[in-house]
């Protein structure tokens, strides 16, 4: 059941992906570019995304728990580090580069362009070497 | 040149925000593309395989049933510098797991939930974005 609901889920994101134009490295590419062909509509995006977020996550974080699931897992709040700096600018670099951020790789899947289907797999290794990564330093924090 | 579409990149916004407003409401899950993606690889620490496994697969599946509802194409331009596109994609995924989050977690999730941790991070990787197009497409000239 879970399947099916995230299935479909997960087609309701990619369908906003596309008719958004995020699915588009060419448009991404557009935004990012201020002093060139700059496009604005991926802030529309960001901001129709972030304002139907803002008000639905407050009905449903008023349930007691969600429907399929015992409780809301909710990212801890800790502190701002070196990791989510340095992170997240590896990524804006990536992203600056290729045009693709994660959710527009997965639905370049079946449209058939050399380019996604070289990212796609260097994409997963590098999550994995970051998983790698996150643990080894955790161990040795933990130690 | 790309066109500039605010009715419907406004449009596209609000699907994905209900999307991520309805995994909160059906798994108790933050809608995390990096996320999702990432843990579909070992190690698995939770029985959400299946969860994760059928988001992605409608991600895959979505341009082919928009195709099929609009009869309509979906286009992309996508660079075809292969091992440019290579180093892009291990930054994106390195990147976006190390910093615990990409555009739909920290950018849309986190944002809504009104996160400083999450506003730092999108304020990092836009700025590093802004700034690679414009070193790769001003300065380099590419």
């Amino acid at each position: 059941m879970s399947f099916v609901v995230n299935l479909a889920l997960g087609l309701l994101f990619g369908i906003g992906l596309v008719i958004s134009g995020m699915s588009d490295p060419a448009k991404v590419l557009n935004f990012l570019d201020l002093f060139g062909t700059w496009d604005p509509s991926l802030a529309f995006v960001m901001g129709g995304a972030v304002i139907t977020a803002f008000f639905g996550y407050r009905l449903v974080l008023r349930q007691p728990k969600p429907v399929a699931g015992t409780s809301f897992h909710l990212p801890a709040s800790t502190p701002i580090d070196r990791r989510i700096l340095l992170g997240s600018a590896i990524f804006g670099i990536g992203w600056g580069v290729g045009g693709f951020c994660p959710g527009p790789a997965l639905t370049a899947v079946t449209l058939g362009s050399s380019g996604a289907y070289v990212f796609l797999p260097m994409m997963f290794l590098g999550m994995w070497l970051a998983r790698l990564a996150v643990a080894s330093r955790t161990a040795i924090t933990a130690a | 040149m790309t066109d500039f579409t605010p009715i419907a990149s406004t449009l596209g916004g609000i699907l994905i925000g209900i999307s991520a407003v309805l995994l909160m409401a059906w798994e108790g899950r933050i809608a995390g593309i990096s996320g999702i993606a990432s843990r579909l690889l070992p190690p698995y620490l939770d029985g959400a395989f299946l969860s994760r496994i059928g988001f992605v697969l409608g991600l895959v599946a979505a341009p082919v049933a928009y195709s099929v509802a609009t009869g309509q194409a979906v286009l992309q331009s996508v660079s075809s510098n292969l091992p440019q596109m290579a180093v892009a994609g291990l930054l994106v995924g390195f990147g976006s797991v190390y910093g615990n989050g990409c555009t739909s977690g920290h950018g849309v999730c986190g944002l809504s939930r009104l996160s400083v941790r999450s506003l730092v991070a999108t304020l990092t990787f836009m700025a590093a974005a802004f700034a690679t197009v414009f070193v790769i497409r001003h300065v380099a000239g590419a």
